[in-house]
């Protein structure tokens, strides 16, 4: 059953210099309790379709296209008031950096009950409870007692797992976790993941896991979509976009991955950089690096067309 | 924290003490109090004896030990100007000063932040754009202007309200108030605002810089991601973020306002201390000076020890030391 759709969606920031397409006609979908992970590399627009989907693009970012329907709902068109109810009872958010994201001069308790009161109709008592119960389903230890502590008595992975406690707290039935282990300590993020694991299965949410983090991705998540200058590039099942990637840019991304079983003398590397969005070249966005490019790439934009077991925004694979 | 109070205090001897060593140095400058004080037929003797009376004979050291020791006890000597106690002079116009001081800081408080918050929140909308030049108007223009176009529009033209004096005042043994009448209430409308418009704009330009760095942070993301209400995010989460560089400003400007209310007092024709002080300077009359002077650093003393409290109060990770060290939680 699909719980979000995303579809042709386009958001551009104007500029002194024109329009900026930062996502251009991204579409996907995700299904009740189903784990999307979002890869690319930075600015590519993994962040930038989290925001939009929750509805917290950055003025002067706007949805210039497309739609967001969650439920079969539109979601994209209300006005910030309208959409608060949304946030946080249907859709959750995670955001990157564990030590900014908690408010430094409230007790975690006091976060807890003030959001779980915002969409639950709930005594302070019960409120309480509630809080006290997430506090130790994400781990941490002397739930009651440190309820009342504030973040900076916490570490980071600690904090994390507040963080987590506050999204899911309302039991939202999307979460969107923007790379929610790349400010932590190695040894911490594998914990984190098992965390949004397990409590997403219980729970039974449905996760969209942006990360640039491939090690992350073929973990937890059950789909992926790759994204290259603000379009999907290729969309499908973990294990067949990890093991046959059909798109160039993915084959890249997955040789550049260094690996422990063959020895390789170099990294290899995806030769060029991802082009501005103020120079995105005409047609496939990845042409002027792609090795297997050829005329019609260069002219013409492609759209996803089946390549094996995925989706690819590729020539290579039009039938 | 009874002992983070106590060596505050402790700490502040040393300030005290250099303040009045460097407010006594200067006043052997600022003119001769003796030839003021005398007519113009007075004898050579005559004048020798009334400078070995204050003491003035004396070399400059031990007249700065005098005065300390002797303030240390509650005494400032005698004006040579009114001749009475200093002390007594000082009390007596205080109430005027601090009554005058504090509307000010209220007024400045109760509608500097709101406006700043609005200001940040609407940051584009054409009220907060009024705003901001009003406060661009209110910065800029020295208190002696604003005061005298406000008489010139309020007392004169319009008529509406006075434009000096304090009006009738009501006495309780040593506290004059001029909140208990009616006149004293429209006598101080005009002199508040002079003393408080600045500051009033200097809060309202503070709280809209510090609210749009913070409106900007992860944790009003995060706030706004949870669908947190908007008045809680920007009233509860963002402006108590605020609180701390804004609580410091406050506090020197409070200061500011009790110490040196000079001009609008002069303004105004105010009694207060400040007008004691200008009418002092003109007459040379040290001790009033140096007492002033004393009273004043020990104003910024005390504001500082309260200002330190108040970020205790505000953000927790200050107090988490003291927590440490009692072991409570």
């Amino acid at each position: 059953m699909t719980l979000l759709e995303v579809d042709g969606l386009t958001v551009e920031f104007p500029t002194r210099r024109g329009l900026l397409r930062a996502l251009d006609q991204v579409s996907f979908s995700i299904g009740a309790g189903e784990v999307l992970g979002v890869v690319g590399e930075s600015g590519a627009g993994k962040s930038l379709t989290g925001a939009a989907i929750i509805g917290l693009l950055e003025p002067p970012g706007r949805i210039a296209g497309g739609q967001i329907r969650l439920d079969g709902r539109r979601i994209d068109t209300p006005t910030r008031e309208q959409l608060r109810p949304i946030r946080g009872r249907q859709i959750g958010a995670i955001f990157q950096d564990p030590l900014t994201t908690l408010n430094p001069l409230y007790s975690i308790g006091r976060q807890l009950v003030e959001t779980i009161q915002t969409h639950l109709q709930l005594s302070d008592r019960d409120a309480r409870a509630r809080a006290v119960r997430w506090l130790e389903e994400v781990g941490i230890p002397a739930a009651r007692q440190r309820i009342g502590a504030y973040p900076h008595e916490f570490s980071g992975g600690m904090r994390q797992r507040v963080v987590i406690a506050l999204a899911l707290c309302a039991e939202p039935r999307l979460l969107i976790a923007d790379e929610p282990t790349t400010a932590l300590d190695v040894s911490v993020q594998a914990q984190i993941i098992a965390l949004l694991k397990r409590l997403t299965r219980d729970h039974g949410t449905a996760v969209m896991l942006v990360t640039h983090d491939m090690g992350v991705i073929a973990e937890a998540a059950d789909r992926v979509a790759v994204m290259y200058a603000g379009r999907i590039a290729e969309i499908g099942p973990v294990r067949a976009v990890v093991q046959q990637p059909a798109h160039p840019y993915t084959q890249g991304l997955m040789d550049s991955i260094p690996s422990l079983q063959h020895r390789v003398g170099r990294l290899r590397q995806i030769d060029g950089a991802m082009p501005r969005l103020t120079a995105i070249p005409a047609g496939c966005a990845f042409s002027p690096r792609c090795p297997k490019v050829f005329h019609r790439c260069r002219v013409e934009r492609p759209d996803l067309f089946d390549a094996g077991d995925t989706r690819a925004a590729c020539w290579l694979y039009d039938a | 924290m009874f002992a983070f109070i106590i060596s505050r205090l402790l700490q502040a001897i040393p300030v005290l003490l250099v303040v009045g060593f460097i407010a006594y140095a200067m006043f052997a400058f600022v003119g001769d109090p003796v030839t003021i004080m005398l007519g113009q037929d007075t004898t050579e003797a005559q004048r020798a004896a009334l400078v070995h009376q204050l003491g003035l004979d004396q070399p400059f050291l031990v007249q700065y030990a005098h005065f300390m020791w002797a303030a240390l006890h509650g005494q400032f000597g005698i004006s040579y100007r009114l001749a009475r106690p200093v002390s007594d002079l000082i009390f007596e116009r205080l109430p005027a000063t601090v009554e005058l001081s504090l509307t000010a800081a209220v007024l400045a408080l109760l509608v500097g932040v709101p406006m700043g918050v609005y200001t940040a929140i609407r940051r584009d909308g054409l009220l907060a754009r009024a705003f901001m030049i009003f406060s661009l108007v209110g910065v800029s223009l020295p208190t002696f202007l604003i005061g005298i176009l406000l008489i010139l529009v309020f007392a004169v033209l319009l008529g509406w309200l006075p434009s000096f004096g304090r009006g009738e005042v009501v006495r309780f043994s040593h506290w004059s108030t001029g909140f208990l009448t009616i006149s004293g209430w429209r006598s101080l409308v005009l002199p508040a605002i002079t003393l408080g418009l600045f500051q009033m704009t200097l809060i309202m330009r503070l709280v809209r810089a510090e609210m749009l760095e913070v409106l900007r942070s992860d944790y009003i993301k995060f706030a706004r991601a949870r669908g947190l209400p908007e008045r809680a995010i920007n009233f509860g989460h963002a402006l108590k973020n605020t609180l701390v560089p804004v609580i410091t400003i406050v506090g020197l400007q409070i200061g500011g306002l009790l110490a040196f209310s000079i001009v609008t007092e002069t303004v105004f024709q105010w009694p207060g201390i400040g007008l004691l002080l200008v009418q002092s300077i003109g007459v040379a009359d040290i001790p009033v000076m140096s007492a002033y002077l004393l009273l004043v650093a020990l104003l910024f003393v005390g504001i500082n020890l309260i200002v330190d409290l108040l970020y205790y109060a505000v953000d927790p990770r200050l107090r988490v030391d003291r927590r440490a060290l009692t072991g409570t939680r």
